[in-house]
């Protein structure tokens, strides 16, 4: 048999004839020959099922379907089913489609109101970080108060997870941008026989806005992440309400020790990272602009004040503090699911990225107008 | 004496209630259980007992703290009154066996190395671990291990009052009965007082000597196992319908 659905239309009386299974598989190809006779005007409907082979609960819920469409467009249907398997089958969907059938409502929501839950929810995070940063500060208060309960062990540790093992990386990276920056800039310098200004540009640029951004953006993607997702993990694993049954509180345990080693070490990350950065820029001048170190020094010691060194070096523990209390408040907010420790380290990184920008535009604009 | 008195309390999720004006009662040395349909809020009843979440209206009264106006101060002592067994043991991963049953020791209390050592042999062979295993990592060990370390550390302070999240669930049934006779054993023992949300029935049976069955946003049942069939709910004769026949 090749034809698997024959519909004749004779006088008023449509006439269905389903063969062989009707199935999962085979419902979608009858349904759309079937739509096409819909149109038509009869006001009597045979389905005929008599030679269906294979009958599944689609294959039954579709032709529940159809003979609804039917009864309720006041046309007669009368369905017919051979083998008592498939009647079964029809029963047991009738049935079930009969004690619910309640259609899935899809709700649509309007334009303002997705506005207003968006702006809600954000409203929500906000109020959230308020809290979170409230009791950050109380527990501040609180330990400095009587700084035995500063949990110096911790601190300790995390200095050396989060901060000196990112001294490798950070040199390098600074070096790097030492080399390139100086590189691009020789160029340019060397067409005005400008090339001891060398000097000026690099240890301007370096010392106040590079070796500060650079180090916090690796801090950022380093150490920023990882107390999100760890701090993440230990939320869903409940290790942080075993602390809070036990009475631990793990604002002074998980929280401060972080961010005090953060604010601690970023300032001695800076600085290294201005020594990487204006190496590889007195490699360059070296080779490209035929500066002798000694020349380098010279130069750098009589144009570049300290002050440019102490701008780049105080923005330090204010970025740490963006850094890890971005961080670890992301990894707070983790719910009861894997997927959002992901969500939580990403969204960590990019605001923790951003805030550091923010707060460095902030520093510039406040050192310009203080004309430091 | 009462040691846990919930009166009234009610608890909201944004717009849905889960509990609406529960009452129950827990007296010193029972073994209390809370069991209900899933997602009728057993353990968040639990939850808001050693607070970890907040309810929205009623009063819960836990060894004589009132917790809905507690202060921190008091809230630090109540801490240290109670143990409580998290549903995975919720061990803390950076930390070995033996330093996640001492670390309450090391940070409350002035005893020596060697007495914490001792002390957390002792609570080690208590719960029925290997003195081999104190050196174990959480993600060392098997979930039957994680429970009973959860224990030990949950009684290192020697709490007079026990909380069980689903002590047995996820236990095989040997373990599971092994576990059941451990708390009976730790209570006769140590004079606990034991509260605990389980769906295991032999375990139900086995070691509880009360129960309060929350359904529908109310307590359907509080009272002996042996009167349970009594209370009219649909859970309650589905529950232990088939097992009293």
């Amino acid at each position: 048999m090749s034809e698997k659905l024959l519909i004749t239309l004779q006088d008023d009386q449509l006439l269905v004839k389903f063969s062989q299974e009707l199935t999962l598989t085979t419902i979608t190809s009858a349904q759309t020959k079937i739509e096409k006779y819909k149109t038509k005007i009869f006001d009597k409907v045979v389905l005929d099922g008599t030679n269906i082979s294979y009958l599944d609960s689609a294959g039954a819920l579709f032709l529940y379907d159809l003979q609804q469409y039917f009864k309720n467009h006041n046309i007669s249907v009368s369905l017919l089913l051979q083998e008592s398997k498939q009647k079964q089958t029809f029963a047991f969907v009738e049935e079930n489609c009969r004690n619910a059938k309640v259609p899935f409502l899809e709700k649509k929501s309007s334009f303002l109101e997705e506005i207003g839950k968006l702006f809600y929810s954000n409203y929500r995070g906000f109020l959230s970080f308020l809290y979170f940063f409230g009791q950050l500060i109380v527990t501040h208060l609180d330990a400095f108060v009587s700084l035995r309960r500063l949990r110096f062990k911790e601190i300790a540790f995390e200095i050396n997870e989060s901060a000196l093992k990112a001294l490798g990386i950070i040199a390098l990276t600074s070096f790097l941008i030492g080399v390139v920056v100086a590189y691009q800039s020789a160029y340019q310098l060397k067409m005005y026989g400008a090339n001891i200004y060398i000097v000026d540009m690099l240890g301007l640029s370096i010392l106040r806005e590079l070796s500060p951004l650079i180090t916090a953006i690796i801090i950022a993607g380093r150490s920023g992440s990882a107390y999100a997702a760890q701090i993440g993990a230990m939320k869903i694993t409940q290790e942080i309400d075993a602390m809070e049954t036990m009475g631990f509180d793990p604002f002074a345990f998980l929280v401060l020790p972080r961010i005090i080693a953060l604010i601690v070490m970023m300032p001695i990350l800076i600085f290294v990272s201005d020594i990487m950065a204006m190496l590889g820029g007195m490699i360059i001048a070296h080779t490209d602009l035929n500066i002798s170190m000694q020349l380098f020094l010279d130069r750098f010691n009589e144009v570049i004040a300290a002050k440019h060194f102490f701008v780049g070096i105080v923005k330090g523990p204010f970025f740490a503090f963006l850094i890890a209390s971005i961080g670890i408040y992301r990894g707070l907010m983790v719910k009861d699911d894997t997927q959002s420790i992901g969500f939580n380290t990403t969204k960590s990184v990019v605001e923790s990225i951003f805030a550091v920008i923010i707060c460095d535009a902030v520093f510039s604009i406040a050192f310009t107008n203080l004309g430091i | 004496m009462d040691l846990i008195k919930v009166r009234n309390v009610q608890t909201v999720f944004g717009n849905k209630i889960i509990h609406d004006g529960l009452n129950l009662t827990v007296s010193e040395g029972e073994i209390y259980g809370l069991l209900g349909p899933s997602g009728c809020g057993k353990t968040t009843l639990l939850r808001e007992m050693v607070l970890l979440q907040h309810f929205s209206g009623g009063s819960i009264e836990v060894l004589g703290y009132k917790l809905e106006n507690i202060k921190r101060k008091e809230a630090q002592q109540l801490r240290h009154q109670w143990g409580v067994l998290f549903q995975f043991g919720a061990l803390f991963s950076s930390l070995t066996l033996k330093e996640n049953i001492a670390l309450s020791l090391v940070e409350y209390t002035d005893l020596s190395k060697k007495m914490i050592d001792e002390i957390v042999a002792f609570k080690i062979n208590l719960v029925g671990l290997k003195p081999d295993d104190a050196s174990l990592y959480p993600s060392e060990m098997s979930g039957g291990m994680r429970k009973k370390a959860g224990l030990a550390r949950a009684l290192a302070m020697d709490p007079k009052l026990l909380f069980l999240d689903e002590p047995t669930s996820g236990l095989d049934p040997i373990s599971a009965r092994e576990f059941d006779a451990l708390i009976l054993k730790l209570r006769e023992m140590l004079g606990l007082t034991i509260v605990m949300v389980s769906h295991d029935l032999q375990s139900i049976y086995d070691t509880l000597d009360k129960v309060a069955i929350i359904d529908n946003k109310k307590i359907a049942y509080e009272g002996t196992l042996k009167e349970v069939t009594s209370a009219k709910s649909k859970f309650i004769e589905t529950f232990f319908g088939e097992s009293n026949e």
